[in-house]
Formats: structure tokens, sequence, C-alpha cells
């Protein structure tokens, strides 16, 4: 598979008079492991659904390798949909439908309009579903209505779908925020060895310090829509993340607070 | 505890202040729509002529001004008694064979009725479910898609069946079909209705999710919303075929095939039994659709089936 750069410029999306994201300029290089910090409204959320395309931007422009994505319809829309694959904070599973076909809905964009309507999926397909079920411990699961599973395996489930996809960019927008400590960190594991062994260029949305210190090979910050600080974790020092939450009023701002993680990180 | 009662902070009294506004307000605006129903539905009352007083001849000859409704009662009673056949015990077989002396084309129209409320419900449900997404506001891909389609179940459900059953045998001839056509219309218009509220009720997660996946439209019609209103679609469908059958058994009053074209010349030609044969055969008919229904879509739900 070839190697892109992902790029915006310039990328910016207002509602109203808001603009939740303001002429942000970032390059991501293929396989690399991206946190992207920023108290809530920072426009975190509106950022990868750019990127994926789920809204439109108001200016600017997102390229991959030579392609501009922001001018992609129809077909090449949705193909470029598959390419950079979604998960979110609520899983958005389909909870009535079995695992298995949850995970099979990853295989919809190279589908034709018969054979995805009747559900029909080649043995093949069945095949890879249930492989990246297995990589996430799920295959046993296969069968049971997504609805069923706890909020831990249903983030697994909507990893599995994302792998099918057979993406080349992940895009999780806080994947850990409503888990607990034991099932974030196998969620965030999950993410990391997709990273390593595919070479998916990961960049996920967090609320938890110490997890975009301990997964992130880099780490975006965002304050009102634009980009704060883009550097490694060890940039990241307290003065930085106490400007990007804006936390003058409190007295003591400790990232600890807001941590997932079971065993203690090292911070700074 | 105490000191909390004795000294109300500022924001606790204008919460009280406010709070006495809101209920006042509530109070007059309950006066003012109580009135305004009550006057309403006066109106309409003396409209339909609820409060008119007619003519009545009494038992010793003269004649008096009554109430319409009083003066109509017994009118009613009447008419109930002479449709109620005589029943002996002594003759019960001989009696019942006479009151459903017809009971041949009776049978094999009361089969047309149930076929043609069979048929027209799956023709309607087939209609209806498909327009049911695009009249969803959710969910219709683009603004013109939605009234165009709003507006195509409006005009569907608004007509009632009889007026299509008379067009539909003007122009496919006297018959079932023009029957099932004229209810498959109807019952299109009402359930992509209510199929279109049901969609407009769902998550809308499922749906980002596969829209996220590179899902077409149809996809995330297909696997987002589907799953989640099929039960809800089994449940009103299968109300809707008993209310076809009701319908069913109407229309042949106008030559569209079913029980209701008996019904039409028991009327014209004064058979008062008739009228009372068919209406056990229709009653006991509908009655056991809505007990075999009902246990169908409890079976249906309680499956909590993955389709
Ligand atoms: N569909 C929308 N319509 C109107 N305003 C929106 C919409 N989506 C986002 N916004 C606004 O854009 C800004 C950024 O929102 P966004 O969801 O991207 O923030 P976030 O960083 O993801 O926050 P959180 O951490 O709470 O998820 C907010 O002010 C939000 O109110
Ligand atoms: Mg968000």
């Amino acid at each position: 598979m070839e190697q892109h750069i992902l790029s915006l410029s310039g990328l910016g999306r207002s509602f109203g008079s808001t603009r939740a994201v303001d002429r942000v300029t970032l390059d991501i290089p293929p396989g690399q492991f991206v946190g992207v910090i920023g108290r809530s409204g920072a426009g975190k959320s509106t950022l990868l659904r750019l990127i994926n395309r789920l809204i439109d931007p108001t200016e600017g422009q997102i390229r991959f390798g030579g392609a501009d994505v922001t001018a992609l319809k129809g077909r090449a829309l949705r193909n470029w949909r598959r390419d950079c694959a979604m998960i979110f904070q609520q899983f958005n599973l389909v909870e009535r439908l079995d695992v298995l076909t949850n995970v099979l809905v990853g295989r919809l964009a190279d589908h034709g309009f018969a054979s995805s309507m009747l559900m029909r999926f080649s043995d093949a397909e069945r095949a890879l579903a249930i492989r990246a079920l297995d990589r996430l411990d799920l295959a046993p699961q296969a069968m049971q209505r997504a609805g069923t599973l706890s909020g831990g395996q249903q983030q697994r489930v909507a990893i599995a779908r994302a792998l099918v996809q057979n993406p080349r960019i992940m895009l999780a927008d806080e994947p850990i925020a409503s888990l607990d400590p034991g099932n974030a960190t196998r969620v965030m594991e999950a993410l990391r060895t997709i990273n390593r062994e595919d070479g998916i260029t990961v960049l996920v949305n967090l609320h938890t310090i110490d997890t975009a210190r301990a997964y992130c090979d880099r780490i975006i910050a965002m304050r009102a829509g634009r980009v704060y600080f883009d550097g490694t974790a060890r940039q990241l020092t307290d003065d930085v993340l106490r400007d990007i939450y804006g936390s003058e009023g409190l007295p003591a701002f400790d990232p600890s607070v807001t941590s997932t993680a079971i065993r203690p990180v090292v911070t700074a | 505890m105490t000191a909390a009662l004795a000294a109300p902070s500022s924001a606790v009294l204008a919460f009280e202040r406010d709070f006495a506004a809101h209920r006042a307000r509530a109070r007059v605006t309950f006066v003012i729509v109580s009135l305004a129903l009550v006057m309403a539905t006066l109106l309409t009352a003396d409209f339909s002529g609820f409060f008119r007083v007619t003519q009545v001849t009494l038992a010793d000859g003269t004649r008096a001004e009554r109430w319409v409704i009083l003066a109509g009662i017994p009118k009613l009673g009447d008419y109930i008694a002479k449709t109620i056949p005589e029943i002996r015990w002594s003759t019960l077989v001989s009696d019942l064979g006479e009151w459903f002396w017809r009971w041949r084309i009776w049978a094999d129209l009361l089969v047309e009725t149930v076929l043609i409320a069979f048929m027209a419900t799956v023709m309607g449900l087939a209609g209806g479910f498909v327009l049911s997404f695009p009249a969803a506001r959710n969910l219709a891909p683009a603004r013109w898609v939605l009234w165009l389609s709003r507006r195509y179940l409006e005009i569907a459900r608004t007509v009632p069946e009889i007026v299509f059953a008379l067009i539909f045998v003007f122009c496919f001839g006297v018959g079932p079909m023009a029957g099932v056509l004229a209810i498959a219309v109807h019952t299109a218009g009402s359930l992509g209705k209510l199929y279109s509220e049901v969609n407009e009720n769902i998550d809308m997660r499922p749906l980002e999710g596969v829209k996220a996946a590179g899902g077409s439209w149809f996809d995330q019609i297909r696997y987002g919303a589907v799953p989640q209103i099929l039960p809800n679609v089994i449940s009103y469908t299968l109300l809707r075929f008993e209310i076809n059958v009701r319908a069913s058994s109407i229309i042949g009053y106008v030559g569209a095939g079913g029980l209701g074209q008996e019904l039409r010349t028991a009327v014209a030609l004064g058979e008062h039994t008739d009228l009372s044969a068919l209406f056990v055969i229709i009653f006991a008919t509908v009655m056991l659709i809505d007990w075999g229904s009902e246990k169908l879509r409890h079976r249906i739900i309680g499956l909590g089936r993955t389709l």
C-alpha cells in the first residue's frame, strides 16, 4: 500500500458565528500515532469529522497524497471514508444486528446495491471479519446481538469494523471516554497494535492527558478551534496544559484527575 | 437545616418569585384553553344538528315537539329489532339455516374479502415502507424528496377507500382487483405516515457509523434504520390488516369485490335479517383476525430477531 501524508491546509468550519475549527494546518506522516487534546468545545470532534468528510469544511483543504479530499463526491467520497475509518465515543453500532454483521458493515463501500440490500457477503469477507474479531478477542461473540455486549466489547467491535475497511488512517473520537479503566486500556492497546503492526496512522481525540502521553508519538492540542500546541509528550509541560485547559482560576491543575490509567503513569 | 430555612439566599427567593409567576401563567392558560374547548364543542354540536327539535306522534295521536336524539332512539330500536331473526329452540337448526340461507355465497365472498384485505395490506406495506424513508425529516436525502413523498402519502391517505374504489371500478371494471388497489393505495398512505414517524424517532448514531464506514444512503437505511424500526413496522402492519378486513367488507358496496355487495342488496331489497347475518359474519372474522394478529405480534416482538 502506498504511503501518503495527510495534510490539512487552512482547514476551517463554522457553525453560524462559532468557528469550531479555525484555519488548521497540519501534516501527518503515515504511521504516526497522534493524540488530539483540548477542552470541551475546542473543535476536536469537528476536526475528525472534517477529515472523514462527515461534515464539509467552510474553508481550506484536505489532501492525501496527490488527491484533494475536499473535492471528493459520490463513489470516490465513499471510498475515502472507507480509507479513513472512524471510531466514535458512543460506538455507533447497530444494536439489533449481530456482531458479525456490524463488522461486515465495514465492507459496504465495496458492495453493489443488491448484495448490500440483501446483506449478502462473500465467504472471504466473513473470514476477514472473523479474523478481525479474533484479533480483538471477540470471535466467540460473533453471533451475539451487538446491543447485548458491554461498552468495552462494543468499542472493540467498532474497531474490528474499522479494521475490515482496510483503512490507511484510523480516526477515533474519544474512544475511551465512556469506558472503565480496564476496558479503556484494552481499547488503547488495540489501537497501538494496529498502529504498529499494520502501519495505520491513528488520530485519536482524548480527554485524558496520561493516556495521550502514554500512547501518542505526537500530541496536538486545540484551543478555540486553533492548533495551540503540536509536539511530543515531553514538550507538553504543565504550563502548556494550564494554557490549553484554561484553568487559571483553579488553584492547582492536576492532570492525573482526568486519568483513566490503572497503573500510575510517570508524568512529565 | 433550620439555618437554611431561616435565611433563604437571594437565588432561592428569585426562584420562588419566578415559580409563582409561572404557576399563575399556567393557570390562566389552562382556563382559557378549557373555555375555548367547551365553546368549540358546543358550536360543532349545534352545527351538526344535535340541538334540533323534531315533531313526533304520541300514542294518543297528538303531535308534540321532542329533542331529536330522544325522538330517534326508539326508531333505532325498531330497526335493530327488524334485523333480529326469529330463532326458536325447538327449530334451532332450521331457523339458523334460514337466517344464513345464502351461506354458500357468503362463505365465498368472505374468503374474497379476506384475500382482498391481505393483498392490499401487502401492497400497502411495500409502498408505505419504501416511501417512509424519504418522508422522514431526519432521513430524507433532499428537501424536495421529503416534500414530494409527504404530499404523495397525504393524498393517498386522505382520500377514503370508497372513493378510490369508485375510480378503480370505473377504470378496471367491477371485481376484487379494484378493491385491492383502492385499499392498497389508502394503506400505503396510512402506513407510510406511521412508519415515517417511527423513522423520525430512531437513534441516528448507527446510521452515522455506516456512513463513516463508506456506506451509501441506502446502506445507512438498510443497516442503520431498518433493524430499529422493524418491530414497529410489523406491529402496525398487522393492525392495519384488521382495519383492511373491515374496509374490504364495505367496498363491495360500489362493486369492488367482497361481502359489501351483499350488504347493498340486503339494504336495497329490505332483507333485514340478512343484514344481521352479514354483521355477525364480519364481526366474527374481524375478532378472529384481531386475536390471531395479536398473538403473532407478541411472538414477533418477543423474538427480538435480527433482521
Ligand atoms: N452540528 C453542529 N451545529 C452547531 N454547532 C456545532 C455543531 N458541531 C459542533 N458545534 C460547535 O462547534 C464547537 C466545537 O465542537 P466539537 O464537538 O468539535 O468540540 P470538542 O472539542 O469535540 O468537544 P468535546 O470535548 O466536548 O467533545 C462547539 O462550540 C460546538 O458547539
Ligand atoms: Mg467531541
